[in-house]
């Protein structure tokens, strides 16, 4: 593992500084017990991605991370909570089983060691420049659209009927079962009642 | 000279261990799904890492289509949290238990 101090300033401080908010923003996740506040901890996490993704010459995949993820993904996540009235504290500290948190932080250091170890020296192997090279001339959006639209088009596809599929689904979901309008469950909702209620049998 | 990509596989191994360890942790539905997308973004982060210092434009193609998949999935999930809540307000990932037949 190399030394942080072999590269420059700039690039040591912006790695340093992005990296403290990525492991604040998920620890913030875990332990906040307002949903609100791990969304908006989740947004903090996003946004350090983001910068070290600027770090790493992905400047594309940056300005997808902020819209796609904290614009989209995670207005979804706080819409869902606002509309289900979820917003309550949650009990932290109720365990289903006696000891499962202690179990579950020993797992998860244990697997983080096993995999620093595992790793060793050799951080990255394989075959260089496979789908094209990182460094050729040109911005990183002309070469990402180019090995987006030539090597990886079906896939490209297929990611086409996903979203379709994905679409769909949510709508299957989210729509109000026909039949379940007499189930004494929903009686909570509050919706003008519907006609064919009356006539059923 | 640019940071060494050990650094950002460990902050990434560090962040998908959080992840992993809220999902485990923590009962509230929406808050485990969170878990899961802190999950994706230490996969994304080493994608990328690994695209650099393997000089190879295909691992921030990756990138792209998890963040496809991640969109898929959050919508297909909030979905099924939704008509879950719908029928028991309050539900925990514990109470799930009731689907069986």
């Amino acid at each position: 593992m190399g030394t942080l101090l072999a590269a420059t300033i700039p690039d040591a401080l912006t790695f340093a500084v992005a990296a403290v908010i990525v492991i604040v923003g998920g620890i913030g996740v875990v332990c906040s017990r307002n949903p609100v506040h791990a969304a908006l901890m989740l947004v903090m996490t996003l946004f350090g991605i983001a910068v070290l993704f600027i770090e790493e010459n992905a400047q594309f995949l940056a300005a997808v991370q902020i819209i796609v993820y904290a614009g989209a993904i995670v207005v979804l996540f706080l819409f869902v909570i606002m509309l289900l009235g979820i917003d309550r504290r949650e009990a932290l500290f109720a365990d289903a089983f006696r000891g499962q948190r202690l179990i579950a932080v020993g797992l998860g250091i244990g697997g983080l060691v096993e995999v620093l170890l595992l790793a060793g020296s050799h951080w990255t192997t394989g075959a260089h420049a496979v789908a094209g090279k990182l460094n050729a001339s040109g911005n990183n959006v002309t070469k990402l659209g180019r090995s987006l639209f030539t090597t990886y088009l079906l896939p490209f596809e297929v990611t086409s009927a996903l979203l379709i599929v994905a679409v769909i689904g949510a709508v299957v979901l989210a729509r109000r079962p026909p039949t379940a309008a007499a189930a004494p469950e929903e009686e909570e909702v509050t919706e003008a009642p519907e006609p064919e209620e009356v006539g059923a049998p | 000279m640019s940071i060494d990509p050990s650094w950002y596989l460990t902050l990434a191994a560090v962040l998908f261990t959080i992840g992993a360890l809220g999902l485990i942790v923590r009962r509230n539905v929406l808050v485990m799904f969170m878990c899961v997308e802190l999950m994706l973004n230490a996969a994304n982060l080493t994608f990328v890492t690994f695209a650099r210092s393997l000089n190879d434009i295909g691992g921030q193609v990756a990138v792209f289509f998890v963040l496809v998949v991640a969109a898929a999935e959050v919508v297909v999930g909030l979905g099924i949290i939704v008509a879950i809540f719908r029928r028991r307000v309050g539900a925990t990932a514990d109470d799930a238990h009731e689907l069986k037949g």
